[in-house]
């Protein structure tokens, strides 16, 4: 039943996604495209689990840490880089020239 | 080893339901967060705010994950959040607006591989019974989609950045080695279902993963990158809804569908405004030299002129339409552009911009561009929106667009580009097009609206002939 539950999630989110998205101009896809992999760093959470678990002395520790270090590190950077780039674009995005430059 | 004080803190206070219960509740608020943000991109007022949402969000849920008590020491969690916030900042305030496809091929390559390493370590330390096939399959197509994502991604960066070549790299027998590696794909994972524990096998899995995401991005031209990108996008996003279900957490469900939503829909429309299907850009090695392109007889002839006679055109002109394409990208003309640009604008001239939804190499490229260089967003109008006011502009100006503007796509039933939408520049009075040289574009199509009688070209580059424009209008006026 847990399975059928994160479906039932998984369909109505790409739904909802879908339909907003879809309302979305094709003046700010890029800024899109660079926002909506900022939010699905949200796997960072998935990688900080496995990072801070316990880590039992059994031969597979190192390798198991290196993997989890190296997991968190990459969904961070989309995360920081991801925000932080898209804020960069959207403040370019303007009008009124003349009150503004 | 640094024990978890987050916890800690809140345990001094809080029974473990109510932790898990917080922890439930910060997921939920930071999913709401993530749709609004996206909801208020709909408009470049709101936009920014929508972002602070999703930030929000964010931060909440990385400190309510803090709380789980899964989670028992920082040491590492803490390296790895330190190294992707310096990565990430400073890719963020080094990138130039023009390599921002670059930018967003690595990062799905990190988001993917993040994805692939947590299902990876999930399975090497142990945390899949031999009895659980349904985590297994979560797990297969998080560790399957993710490889493959983080490898096509990193071969579509090298073809973005020039490391690789822009061309497609085709041999022979390259469909039937991708069947064969799909086949070998989908009966690992089957098996895997089946018998969760086979280990070996979950590595080969990922394995092949790795090498079948290099084979489908490889034989792809760097003109059909909007779709790829597109495409990748979609996979990561995929890769991390699986995380969300290998993890039995709601909030990686809902934002990597939300993330595969964005990628599918603008895959369709790519392939939309390319008339083209999805497998045909995956397997048709479109851009490729074609063998019969050229035997149609072009009539007409080029007519070259200077950037001071294109400007006496320009003077005596109430309307103008520009065109911009990749080649504004390549030579960093979006500054002059704007210059140019207020000049006509202060001379009582209607001007706008005409942007083709595949202009660039991703989507929405040349508007970030333009706007970048301070172009004010509302003279940005879509094809669909501006295609019919062509026939009324006294002059169009393209900037380093090719295929988007080829009457081929129109006329030409045997062009491998015929029924693609392209902007009518043609119906226009005069077309002046701004090219480095006569060589024809990734497609290697030659473009009729070069000779027709209407177009004049002015070679060079085009940020040079833009500001040559402006220096020859002014003495025009002067």
């Amino acid at each position: 039943m847990e399975f059928l539950g994160q479906l039932y999630i998984f369909i109505l989110a790409a739904f909802l996604g879908y339909n907003v998205i879809h309302r979305v101009p094709p003046l700010l896809h890029t800024p899109l495209m660079s926002a909506t992999n900022a939010i699905s760093a949200i796997s960072v959470v998935g990688a900080i689990i496995v990072a801070g678990m316990e880590h039992p002395d059994d031969g597979t520790q190192t390798l198991a840490i290196v993997m989890a270090v190296t997991a968190v590190a990459a969904a961070t950077t989309n995360v920081v880089g991801g925000f932080l780039i898209t804020d960069r674009m959207l403040k370019m995005f303007k009008k009124d020239k003349g009150n503004n430059q | 080893m640094i024990e978890n004080y987050v916890r800690k803190i809140f345990t001094a206070f809080a029974g473990d339901e109510e932790i898990r219960l917080a922890i439930g509740a910060s997921y939920l608020i930071a999913s709401v967060l993530f749709i609004l943000g996206l909801k208020f991109l709909n408009s470049p007022r709101t936009a920014r705010r929508g972002m602070f949402l999703a930030e929000a969000g964010m931060a909440l849920a990385v400190i309510a994950t803090l709380l789980d008590h899964e989670v028992v020491s920082l040491e590492w969690i803490l390296l790895g959040l330190f190294l992707g916030s310096v990565a990430g900042y400073i890719i963020a305030m080094l990138t130039p607006m023009t390599a921002m496809p670059q930018r967003t091929a690595l990062s799905h390559a990190f988001g993917a591989l993040a994805a692939a390493l947590v299902g990876v370590t999930k399975y090497y330390t142990g945390h899949v019974k031999p009895d659980d096939h349904g985590l297994m399959i979560a797990l297969g197509f998080e560790v399957l989609l993710g490889a493959l994502t983080f490898t096509g991604s990193m071969v579509a960066f090298g073809k973005l950045q020039g490391l690789l070549p822009g061309a497609p790299i085709q041999y022979k027998g390259q469909n039937f080695i991708n069947i064969t590696t799909i086949f070998a794909l989908v009966a690992s994972f089957g098996y895997l279902i089946y018998r969760p524990d086979a280990a070996t096998l979950f590595y080969v899995l990922a394995a092949i993963a790795l090498v079948f995401g290099v084979s489908l991005v490889l034989p792809i031209g760097a003109a059909d990158m909007p779709v790829v990108m597109s495409l990748l996008n979609a996979y990561a996003g995929l890769a991390g809804s699986a995380t969300g279900f290998a993890l039995n957490n709601n909030v990686l469900i809902i934002a990597g569908a939300l993330d595969g939503a964005s990628g599918v829909i603008l895959s369709i429309i790519m392939t939309k405004a390319m008339n083209r299907s999805l497998t045909n850009v995956l397997f048709g090695g479109f851009g490729a030299p074609i063998a019969d392109a050229g035997t149609r007889e072009v009539k007409g002839t080029i007519k070259s002129q200077s950037a001071e006679e294109a400007a006496a055109i320009l003077d005596v002109a109430d309307s103008v339409i520009f065109v911009p394409g990749y080649g504004m990208a390549v030579s960093q003309a979006q500054h002059s552009c704007k210059k140019l640009v207020d000049y006509l604008i202060k001379k009582g001239k209607n001007v706008r911009f005409a942007i083709h939804p595949v202009a660039g190499r991703m989507p929405g490229h040349m508007n970030v561009l333009l706007a970048e260089a301070g172009v004010d967003y509302d003279l940005l109008y879509d094809m669909d929106a501006i295609n019919d006011d062509f026939a009324t502009t006294d002059v169009s100006i393209v900037i380093g667009a090719n295929d988007v503007v080829n009457p081929a796509a129109k006329e030409d039933k045997s062009s491998p580009i015929y029924g693609m939408p392209i902007l009518n520049v043609d119906a226009s009075r005069t077309v002046i097009v701004l090219k480095r040289s006569m060589n024809p574009g990734f497609s290697g199509i030659e473009n009729e609206l070069f000779y027709k009688d209407n177009c004049i070209m002015v070679f060079g580059d085009a940020k040079k002939t833009l500001e040559e424009f402006v220096s020859a209008l002014q003495e025009l006026d002067a």
